[in-house]
């Protein structure tokens, strides 16, 4: 779909687009942070590409690849309105690596980069106003970076002491939630535990259901 | 209406019960609600104020949105922890007395959200009266659970209390059947 602003990018920058990928008309480009902002300022200003219509700008954190490979993909994601093609544009950073702001090219951007800085903690040079957008000024920590600890909370408010609260019975139990982030990863990684969730464990007969629990066991204080 | 006794002389009469007791009766049908709608479960809370289901009938009909005004606080949907201290504030703002309905699981135990930015239940906050489950729950189901709200007020019980679930009706035919 977009290959010809791939071939278009290639006679222009040449050896600067490090990579070209195409998956099932995914057209994407990766070039290196010092030339962000210029491939972004071509495809918009190209008559050929005209990419006008900025769709969204976000991050994905591949932890693994550290040490050889810089641990985050920056992505822009761009359309023509008047083509009608769209390309993503890719570029990876390290840890506290910064890369120039796109608001200049489009000012859109702006809004995404805020975003971005909030849930990975990449900086962007030149942004006239990096704060946190969704979260709030007192978190730590950046929540969609894979070593942020998937069970930390940080409140604003002190949580209330109840004896409610923490032994809660069902309908409020085990099963209900998103169970698959309370399974112990380790252990499954290790082959021990293969259970998938709760309800199918229940299934499966590797858990007893919470009718048949005692309450001892579930942790919760049935008061008669 | 608690202890009632009704004294016919003729053909007027007098009925005389305690103090509290009428007290709880006029609250009980007079529940001027906050609806704190923050998610999806505003939608069903909409259908059950307005004429379809419509929960004036049920003596909670007139929502304010002032909590100096309000003392049935609904706390619609999932709370972040962005928003827990807004949360906090509007009940401390609220005049005694006062009660509070989780609606939904969001809101009764934070519901599918079991992460970095969502209060697992609003009962981390504020003492919650009545919980009413679902995703988003039926109609009936917040009926009830203000039907077990208004008994609560009659009997002066402030014990967190949950919706239980319906019996099951009768499995209903989904599709005509074919002519034979």
């Amino acid at each position: 779909m977009s290959q010809r602003v791939l071939t278009r990018l290639r006679d222009e920058f040449g050896d600067r687009i490090l990579e070209t990928t195409d998956f099932r008309g995914d057209e994407v480009a990766i070039v290196a942070p010092a030339d962000w902002v210029e491939v972004a300022a071509f495809v918009k200003r190209d008559p050929e590409c005209m990419m006008n219509h900025f769709t969204d700008i976000t991050a994905a954190d591949y932890p693994e690849r550290e040490p050889e490979q810089p641990r985050f993909d920056l992505v822009v994601c761009v359309r023509s309105m008047l083509h009608r093609h769209r390309i993503r544009l890719k570029t990876r950073l390290a840890d506290g690596e910064t890369v120039a702001t796109l608001g200049p090219v489009w000012a859109g951007a702006s809004w995404g980069e805020r975003e971005v800085y909030d849930m990975f903690g990449i900086t962007f040079e030149g942004h006239p106003d990096l704060r946190r957008i969704l979260l709030y000024e007192e978190f730590v920590g950046y929540p969609l970076r894979k070593d942020y600890p998937i069970d930390r909370t940080q409140p604003l408010v002190p949580y209330r002491e109840d004896g409610l609260v923490g032994s809660k019975l069902p309908p409020f139990g085990q099963d209900e939630g998103q169970p698959w982030t309370r399974i112990n990863w380790q252990a499954r990684l290790r082959g021990e535990d293969q259970q998938v969730s709760p309800a199918i464990a229940l299934q499966q007969g590797q858990r007893k259901a919470l009718s048949e629990t005692s309450a001892h066991e579930t942790g919760a204080e049935i008061e008669e | 209406m608690g202890e009632v006794k009704v004294l016919q002389t003729g053909e007027s009469g007098f009925a005389t019960t305690r103090f509290d007791a009428l007290l709880a009766w006029a609250r009980k049908y007079s529940l001027f609600q906050y609806p704190f709608a923050t998610a999806c479960c505003g939608m069903e809370f909409f259908s059950v104020a307005s004429s379809r289901y419509d929960i004036a009938r049920f003596g909670a009909e007139a929502p304010r949105f002032s909590p100096r005004q309000a003392d049935l606080l609904w706390v619609v949907g999932t709370i972040v922890q962005r928003q827990a201290p807004i949360l906090k504030r509007i009940y401390d703002q609220m005049t005694d007395p006062k009660w509070v309905i989780a609606f939904g699981t969001c809101a009764s135990c934070g519901g599918f959200y079991d992460n970095y930015t969502t209060v697992p239940g609003i009962d981390k906050l504020i003492p919650v009266d009545i919980y009413i489950p679902g995703c988003p729950p039926r109609p009936e189901a917040v009926f009830d659970g203000l039907i077990l709200l208004q008994e609560k007020i009659s009997n002066g019980n402030r014990e967190p209390l949950v919706v239980p679930p319906r019996e099951l009706p009768q499995l209903t035919q989904l599709r005509k059947k074919e002519p034979a």
